[in-house]
């Protein structure tokens, strides 16, 4: 129990850093955390006390033991993928701000408002 | 087997194009205009002959619960129809319009990968196919929204980009418990499993809800859709705002809360009061905008309020009206955004205090956007009439009067700050006089296209086409539980 509620405090870690925080550099991390907790949510679901790799091997029988899900395992790959790009693009969109308003401060950038 | 290519196509033509074009887009055009055609025909075919039916592929030959498949039926062949026409209209819209801002390939390449996002989406039928493809017509949007390089199109582009990641978390957090709750991702699956189960429903049905809330900019998590509907290029915001968040918003609400969790009154009544909210105060705000743009992105959030309190009232005629709105929403919303392209590229502003009568210089750009206003205001022949009128008359029939009447009210709040649009921006005091106006032919003939289409889409409501038409599409939405017996009993 106590991880699961360590995971969903990750989660909101990462929200304040977003809803927060005003340098652009810090929100993306902030958005990489949540990201974190959500990946880490999923293995957490997947995970069994005791439980063998998902692999089957010649020569070793499973036996009683079970097996962890796999299927989380390979959706989690997917999604450390998707947020690299969003991650990347991010950054990118930091950089490119920067040059144009010369500040990380997102509360000096608002040219649109209303 | 026609299914794989409504993905397929864009998804090739996004490479192809970045790997043949060099410094000219010349190859980029025909490749994109080509993938759009064949994409256009086989939406109609699709749709055309689907009838009651569903098609159902699964992806390399493993059967339903164990692979990612590919479930299409009228609804579906409905959106993929309206994301390939926008589409093809703005890809006309673009040649010059683009030539004009700065000529690149990307532009192309990212614009076919928004296409594959969005029929991916709406294709799939698999949850977390879903989020990945919604994640690719994101990052195309994200990229497309600050193609221009200003400054304000990058901070548009940042607020996006952070919202799209926070409501990409939520939709993995809501899989994630989905996920352990029926160990299956499958739609029609979870469908079965899900009923046994009525607070893992609850639970997660609240996530998704503020996950493609955000998506669907309805009105608590509208923030991000103006800035950047706005700064985005004309024929790029006309797809974000005619399509995108109809097809990564509306359609996944629509298809998750019918179709999957079997319509629960709790949150049919969350999307009604939410809808409502959304007409009102984005009608009020829009009031106030002298942006052109700006004012028509704040109408998308109204309008797409309209859609979401049709699909609230749940009626048979509350879901028909959502549905031909969703249609007529995509076509003058469109055509607006083309006409507020034109004149910015044209005068080189968006602010209507500095319009004025244009009736000389742009003729065929004033009139369309007449057409398009009359069509957003609910002016009888043009078809937002028609699919405002459905929604309030089932809102009325299904015994929710106030929410007739603020209905009502939206629409007449529309026709306001289209008034102002009309009075300031195209038929002002100041006469514009200018030498050498060119806007292109394809430009023209897609707003002319669409101009038309306000009106042809009119006879969709009389009963022998509407039987054939957009019947199927409501019979697929109200047919609950079909969608299970349909993907699994064949």
């Amino acid at each position: 129990m106590i991880i699961y509620l360590m995971c969903f405090a990750l989660l909101l870690v990462g929200l304040y850093g977003l809803l927060t925080k005003r340098d652009m550099v810090r929100i993306i991390i902030a958005s990489g955390i949540t990201g974190y907790a959500a990946n880490l949510m999923l293995i957490i679901f997947a995970y069994k006390h005791g439980a063998l790799y998902p692999i089957l091997e010649k020569g070793k029988t499973v036996g009683e033991r079970v097996m962890v899900d796999p299927l989380p395992q390979a959706l989690v790959l997917t999604s450390i993928v998707i947020e690299l790009g969003i991650t990347a693009m991010l950054v990118a969109l930091a950089i490119r701000l920067f040059e144009k308003y010369k500040t990380f401060d997102i509360t000096k950038i608002k040219r649109l408002s209303g | 087997m026609i299914l794989p290519f409504f993905i397929i196509i864009p998804l090739l033509a996004a490479f192809l194009i970045a790997l043949i074009s060099g410094d000219r887009d010349y190859w980029a055009i025909i490749v994109s205009v080509i993938a759009l055609i064949s994409l256009t025909v086989l939406s109609l075919f699709c749709f055309s002959t689907i009838g009651g039916k569903m098609i159902v592929y699964e992806m390399s030959a493993w059967k339903i619960p164990y692979t990612v498949c590919l479930t299409v039926d009228a609804f579906s062949a409905f959106m993929l129809v309206i994301v390939s026409g926008i589409g093809l209209t703005a890809l006309m819209f673009s040649i010059y319009y683009i030539r004009h801002l700065s000529p690149s390939w990307k532009y192309y390449a990212l614009f076919m990968l928004l296409i594959t996002g969005m029929n991916g989406v709406i294709a799939t039928g698999d949850l977390f196919n879903l989020f990945v493809f919604m994640e690719i017509a994101l990052f195309a949007a994200f990229a497309l929204v600050s193609y221009g390089s200003r400054a304000e199109e990058f901070e548009a582009s940042f607020k996006y980009a952070i919202m799209g990641s926070i409501s990409s978390t939520l939709v993995l957090v809501g899989i994630a418990v989905i996920y352990s709750a029926t160990s299956t991702l499958t739609m029609a699956v979870i469908a079965q499993r899900l009923p046994q189960n009525p607070t893992v429903m609850y639970w997660s049905g609240g996530i998704f809800l503020a996950a493609f809330g955000l998506k669907a900019a309805i009105m608590p998590f509208h923030a991000w859709l103006p800035d950047a509907h706005s700064s985005a290029p004309a024929p790029i915001s006309s797809m974000l705002s005619g399509v995108l968040i109809k097809s990564l918003g509306i359609y996944v609400l629509i298809r998750l809360f019918y179709n999957i969790y079997n319509a629960p009154p709790v949150f049919l009544t969350m999307f009604m009061v939410l809808g409502s909210v959304s007409i009102l105060v984005a009608s009020f705000l829009a009031i106030g905008q002298w942006d052109l743009k700006r004012l028509l992105a704040y109408s998308s959030i109204s309008q797409i309020g309209f859609i979401l309190l049709g699909v609230g009232i749940g009626t048979r005629w509350a879901i028909f009206g959502a549905v031909f709105h969703i249609l007529n929403h995509a076509i003058f919303k469109a055509l607006l955004f083309y006409n507020a392209g034109t004149v910015e590229m044209v005068l080189g502003t968006r602010d209507l205090r500095k319009m004025g009568n244009l009736t000389h210089i742009l003729p065929y750009t004033t009139a369309t956007s007449m057409v398009g206003t009359l069509s957003v205001s609910g002016i009888p022949p043009f078809n937002g009439f028609f699919s405002k009128l459905i929604i309030i008359i089932a809102a009325i029939a299904a015994g929710h009067p106030v929410y007739g009447g603020i209905a009502i009210l939206g629409s007449l709040l529309t026709l306001v700050y289209f008034m102002k649009v009309q009075r300031y921006g195209f038929h002002g005091e100041n006469m514009i006089e200018m030498e050498n106006v060119r806007i292109g032919w394809g430009m023209r003939t897609a707003m002319i296209l669409l101009a038309v289409l306000c009106l042809a889409t009119s006879i969709l409501i009389i009963p022998g086409i509407k039987e054939v038409t957009l019947d199927p599409v409501v019979d697929a939405i109200m047919n609950k539980t079909g969608y299970i017996t349909r993907v699994l009993g064949r």
